[in-house]
């Protein structure tokens, strides 16, 4: 039980607003004591698993094109696209970007579009501009829109494929109870999911669309 | 061969030259900051374990002084030339190089081909950039610091998340929130064994950030035990199900920081937890939906 204590630091970490870095490093240092480890064990253990997981932050090898390119107007660009298109709504288009997203993932494509890649530079812009003049509609939470219609895709999209990494953790785990199941019958019990996901967040976009101008929430 | 240390030394190249640029103009805890993830990335292996502990504690140190400043604001040019074309370099080396690279294992180790053809297509958008828009790779940096300064110490959360997961997984906690769970559900309910699980895939996703770290503890504790084993559950939808279910916890936590957290301050959202609001309600009515799928599968 005790171990759990480390849960109660970031908890109340996070809702009392401290540093979140400071908030990991704390309940990391409370479970291992509470496990019956020396401090130094701890810090031992968790510079390991940061030098293992390096590849999570190598992502941001990116932003030097992004940000190239946005200084050469990408943005802009970005947006007057949009704006040519008549009758494209800020609900079809982020619809059109979550199949895409999901269809892409579901054949594995997953690291071809993300925050850092696709999102900023090209989504957030466009799903702006195709949200101009719509006064009713914050911008910052189109952009919001854009981020977390690219998680719903990433998702509920992967899954479908069977040689994701969560698939194999699956399978894994269930050889480990003597229960041996092909990836494939795994990944066919996505797709009712992956179809929900699209339907409910294709529902909220188009309510987005709907939304009469003038009116607020 | 190429590998991961290809991928760390394009990163960790950019994290020193965002170190120097920071030096140079005079952002000192931003440039101390990027120095110690460069000295992560080039030397990680070399430092140990205890010697990557000690860099972590300064770059919180770092972090937490309320030193680091955010990117200035920057100007954009009017768009010329072919820069939808040049933003899909990435996205299509991605693609390209992940599919290609699996055919020659001798050159490019097939576990991190996406990785290496993102760094490949990394420097392939940047002198692609040089020769047809004249802007030079330290331009890029240089607008590339700016961005990472945008997201300042919310750049290593995720990382730092993932680390915790390590000691979480050492200390046992897994397995006591599996104990929790296994005691609070009914005895004989379907219903009430399907909710436990997807409910508690969900939950301990929230804590831990990661539905990975939760799909072994609940499957031991409630999937495996009463879905399958008692109440007869086909094991592919239970598996499948109960991950998705996860998932959904994982568009409602802060802990996920890359897809949740990292995001937001890319957008420049005001809000730290814009991105988690917008996907509140496509998460709630979509965990609901796995939880009776699941039971119909089951029960």
């Amino acid at each position: 039980m005790l171990v759990l204590s480390g849960v109660a630091v970031i908890a109340l970490g996070f809702l009392l607003r401290f540093n979140p870095l400071l908030v990991i490093v704390v309940a990391a240092l409370v479970t291992g004591l509470a496990a019956g480890l020396d401090p130094l064990a701890v810090l031992a253990r968790f510079g390991h698993a940061f030098n293992e997981t390096r590849y999570v932050t190598a992502i941001y090898m990116v932003l030097p094109v992004i940000g190239l390119l946005e200084r050469a107007g990408l943005q802009a660009r970005a947006r007057s696209l949009v704006a040519g298109l008549k009758g494209l709504t800020v609900g079809r288009f982020l619809t059109g970007y979550l199949l895409f997203r999901q269809l892409s993932a579901a054949l594995g494509l997953t690291a071809i579009a993300g925050p850092a890649q696709t999102v900023r530079p090209l989504v957030a812009p466009m799903a702006e501009a195709a949200a101009e003049g719509r006064t009713d509609v914050d911008p910052e939470r189109v952009r919001a829109l854009a981020a977390a219609t690219d998680n719903v895709g990433l998702f509920f999209g992967e899954d479908i494929f069977i040689a994701i990494g969560s698939i194999l953790l699956m399978k894994g785990v269930l050889d480990g109870y003597g229960i041996h199941i092909e990836p494939f019958h795994l990944s066919v019990w996505a797709i009712p999911t992956a179809i929900a996901a699209f339907l409910i967040h294709g529902f909220r976009l188009w309510l987005l669309d709907r939304r009469p101008a003038g009116t607020t929430r | 061969m190429i590998g991961i240390g290809f991928v760390y030394l394009v990163a960790g190249s950019f994290f020193a030259a965002c170190a120097v640029l920071g030096v140079v103009d005079r952002r000192w805890a931003n440039a101390l900051f990027h120095a110690l993830l460069a000295t992560s990335f080039f030397a990680g292996d070399r430092i140990g374990d205890l010697g990557n502990g000690v860099l972590v504690l300064a770059l919180v140190a770092v972090a937490t002084s309320g030193r680091m400043r955010r990117g200035e604001p920057a100007e954009a040019a009017s768009p010329r030339g072919p820069l939808l074309a040049l933003a899909l370099v990435i996205p299509a080396a991605a693609l390209g190089g992940t599919l290609l690279f699996k055919q020659v294992p001798a050159l490019v180790d097939p576990k991190q081909a996406t990785l290496v053809a993102l760094a490949t297509g990394v420097l392939l958008a940047l002198a692609l950039c040089w020769a047809v828009l004249r802007r030079t790779p330290l331009e890029g940096v240089r607008a590339g610091r700016r961005l990472l300064d945008e997201i300042g110490w919310a750049a290593v959360m995720p990382q730092l998340l993932a680390s915790l997961g390590a000691v979480f997984a050492l200390a046992g906690v897994g397995e006591v929130v599996g104990g929790l769970v296994g005691q609070a559900i009914p005895a004989g309910s379907v219903l009430g064994a399907t909710i436990a699980y997807g409910l508690g895939m969900a939950l301990f996703t929230i804590v831990m950030g990661n539905a990975f770290a939760a799909f072994p503890v609940m499957a031991a504790a409630v999937g495996i035990p009463l879905l399958v084993q008692q109440y007869g559950g086909d094991p592919a939808p239970v598996a499948a199900i109960g991950m998705l279910a996860g998932f959904c916890g994982t568009l409602l936590t802060p802990m996920a920081a890359n897809f949740n957290i990292v995001p937001a301050a890319l957008l420049e959202l005001k809000d730290r937890y814009g991105v988690i609001r917008a996907q509140a309600a496509t998460a709630l009515p979509l965990l609901l939906f796995n939880i009776l799928l699941l039971w119909w599968v089951v029960r």
